[in-house]
């Protein structure tokens, strides 16, 4: 089909959806709002539509950012604006059907607010002028909420696919990268690498077999903006991800997911069937010359499987242990291929990027560090969520702001930053500024986006037990200061928690991370010391009461300590049954 | 005459055949068979050898690097607790005390009674739901003891009303 086709198809059945005769139902069932009931919410409505013989059109939609009022349910009747109702349970079903749909009444309790053009609903406020969505600029996540994950055309009709159009028709490969480079943009999964300049590398690397992989292994505990893009709106990842294949000369785009994680995986295999159906990936992409095969990989549960080199052995189907390097991915890749890994935000930022251009991307976002950043804001927060916002706010307004300040009323303490090999900065971080280079030399790293609040009830001796405890957890193996250094690190930060310590335990754990960082192979061991070093720079009032008054402030570390204890195991020679 | 031994067998291959991803690993099969037959058996670390080309050690060797593999027959239920950093923050600690005194256990594993498998789960991707379960893969958020127990009753009074 032309591009032509397929979008004036795609616009006149998003016309006929959204202003058909038809409520329109829309509700978040990404995990956010799976895990606050949405699915439950869901059948229920169905159930309760049939039982009074209502017609409307359900569609299951992503997260609109605003976690803490999932199950989000958000009704369009015709002529009228979205009408949204937050933290919907199945036994509220019946009321909201009844005021809204039937009695042509009014809900009023449960209303959250309106979104449309149409006006307010009886005088309700705009959703969009709650702080939650206002300080937003939603670039990656723009879909998400509003279109369904489960239909190409819906991404379609909202500009999806342009992009890649633009790109194909009017763009070299080469202007492709100046564009990407042009535009600031830097890797999302932690490193902060210009995304442009990684994909020049592959470009000089032989053909024909080439890969691009996503990763979206996301193990990191307190991130969940991967997946939450690949649950609300796969088909922008895969439009980057074949961005990133033309400009690259890559023939084929591998998206690398973690088994267990249903609602990610499998929307994002529908969206790869859709987008072949539609000829937008395979074999002569939009009647040009340009080939692109993407598919799914899955792996088993292993946290390093998402440092690159780790990832590539996953994907050949091996132990997820990382490589030497170099060779380097660009040279000898998976297979022994050429390849280039980027994480899913820095990939779903491209066709944005190439649709309006570099000097639009680049006007977001302060210094070196351009566009936004996906805050997966949670913990002692009244407003969790999954924020994007422009690079450049600072903390205390991601906590204050977004987030609606600390929970009952306490004080900020903590803020946990980058996954758990990233960070703890202390109440006085308020004024830091989301920037990649700023909260580097902060001592946190902004990584993946996740923030952890804790508030003045959060020992930081007990925090850090649990953050040794998962990079312990999670340690492959293979490089012996990183296996056994994090076991060490982990029987100390318990012996100092239960107000056990031994003398010159905090000079013994300084001396194991210099060896870790030293000698081992990849982020894993070499940052693991990383959760301690930053806690004991700014919370050595809480490890100097542990260690000399045996006490713990909080009395968080009185209670019992209950953490998995399964080293992996690293030998290979075991024979089942011997 | 087919023993349960060829069953399990037929399964194993149909799980390895019915792959639908184009690129088929020592890995991709392991965890295909572990969603269609529920564990990896001995059986299995045999049939992917042979369907990869490769060794036993080898197959194994990945089996036991990957956590959720289990090498035994799980429960009738699965129940996850998250413990990651928010999950700590928000509770998980109480909501774990709660499910394995219920289930009477001291750590992972299974019931006596064969009715429950336990495990940690790392991040289970829901930390705005803070503390989060899993019970049949369905997530439960804003986990509190009481609830976490009536969940993990409706599990054993399911049977009693079949």
């Amino acid at each position: 089909m032309k591009y032509e086709e397929i979008t004036s198809q795609a616009t006149a059945e998003w016309a006929n959806m959204t202003s058909g005769r038809v409520p329109l139902v829309r509700i978040g069932t990404a995990m956010c709002g799976h895990a606050a009931g949405a699915f439950r919410v869901l059948k229920a409505l169905q159930k309760y539509l049939d039982s009074k013989g209502l017609k409307a059109n359900i569609q299951e939609v992503g997260c609109l950012g605003l976690c803490y009022a999932e199950p989000l349910l958000d009704i369009k009747k015709p002529g009228k604006s979205r009408l949204f109702f937050n933290n919907v349970t199945p036994e509220e079903i019946e009321y909201i059907v009844d005021e809204y749909l039937i009695n042509e009444g009014y809900p009023k309790e449960k209303v959250f607010g309106y979104i449309g053009e149409e006006g307010s609903v009886n005088g309700e406020d705009s959703l969009e002028s709650m702080p939650g969505l206002k300080l937003q600029n939603r670039i990656a996540l723009r879909n998400a909420g509003h279109t369904s994950p489960h239909d190409i055309n819906q991404y379609i009709a909202n500009g999806g696919y342009a992009g890649l159009y633009k790109a194909l028709t009017d763009m070299s490969p080469s202007e492709v990268i100046d564009e990407v480079k042009n535009s600031g943009l830097r890797g999302r999964g932690g490193a902060a690498f210009p995304t442009g300049v990684k994909w020049s590398f592959l470009v000089g690397s032989p053909g024909p077999t080439k890969y691009i992989l996503c990763n979206c292994e996301e193990g990191d505990p307190g991130a969940y903006n991967d997946k939450g893009i690949l649950e609300s709106d796969p088909h922008t990842l895969l439009e980057g991800l074949a961005i990133a294949g033309y400009a690259t000369g890559a023939s084929n785009g591998i998206v690398f997911i973690r088994h267990g994680h249903d609602g990610p995986i499998e929307r994002t295999e529908k969206a790869i069937e859709q987008a072949y159906d539609l000829g937008l990936i395979g074999n002569n992409i939009l009647g040009t010359d340009f080939n692109f095969d993407i598919e799914v990989a899955l792996t088993g549960e292993s946290y390093v499987a998402g440092e690159e080199t780790a990832l590539m052995e996953a994907v050949e189907g091996k132990r997820a242990m990382p490589r030497f390097r170099p060779p380097f991915p660009a040279a000898f890749g998976v297979w022994g291929k050429p390849s280039n890994i980027n994480n899913v935000k820095s990939l779903a930022y491209a066709p944005e990027i190439i649709s309006k251009g570099a000097d639009w991307f680049s006007s977001i976002g302060v210094n070196q560090s351009t566009g936004t950043a996906i805050v997966c804001l949670s913990g002692d927060v009244n407003r969790p969520g999954l924020y994007e916002v422009p690079m450049g706010l600072t903390l205390g307004e991601v906590v204050d702001d977004l987030g609606g300040g600390v929970t009952g009323n306490g004080q900020l303490k903590l803020l946990q930053t980058g996954g758990p090999l990233g960070g703890v900065l202390g109440p006085d971080s308020k004024d830091i500024h989301i920037d990649f280079d700023e909260m580097r030399s902060a001592g946190a790293i902004f990584g993946s986006g996740g923030i952890i609040v804790g508030s003045d009830r959060v020992c930081a001796v007990d925090l850090t037990r649990v953050l040794v405890a998962f990079c312990q957890l999670e340690s492959c193996g293979k490089c012996f200061p990183c296996r056994l250094g994090m076991e060490h690190l982990l029987e100390i930060v318990e012996r100092i928690s239960n107000c056990a310590s031994k003398p010159g335990d905090m000079d013994l754990m300084k001396s194991i991370g210099g060896t870790m960082e030293a000698g081992s192979l990849c982020g894993h061991g070499q940052l693991g010391f990383g959760p301690i070093r930053s806690a004991i720079t700014h919370f050595e009032e809480d490890f100097r009461l542990h260690i000399e008054e045996n006490r713990c402030p909080t009395g968080s570390c009185d209670r019992s300590k209950i953490v998995p204890k399964n080293t992996r195991p690293y030998a290979t020679d075991h024979i089942p049954g011997e | 005459m087919t023993t349960d031994k060829d069953n399990l067998r037929t399964r194993i291959q149909q799980a390895i055949q019915s792959q639908k991803r184009p690129t088929v690993t020592v890995l991709s099969s392991l965890l295909a068979i572990q969603d269609l037959v529920g564990y990896i058996p001995e059986e299995a670390i045999e049939e992917v050898a042979a369907h990869s080309k490769t060794s036993i050690n080898s197959v194994f060797g990945v089996a036991s690097f990957y956590p959720n593999f289990r090498f035994t027959p799980p429960g009738e239920h699965s129940v996850e607790v998250c413990w990651g950093p928010t999950c700590h923050l928000k509770g998980a600690t109480e909501i774990l005390e709660s499910v394995l005194g219920k289930l009477g256990l001291d750590s992972e594993g299974d019931t006596d009674d064969g009715k429950v498998s336990f495990r940690f789960n790392t991040c289970l991707g829901a930390c705005s739901q803070a503390p989060v379960i899993s019970v049949d893969h369905e997530l439960y958020g804003n986990a509190k003891p009481d609830i976490v127990l009536n969940l993990l009753n409706s599990l054993y009074e399911k049977e009693t009303l079949n």
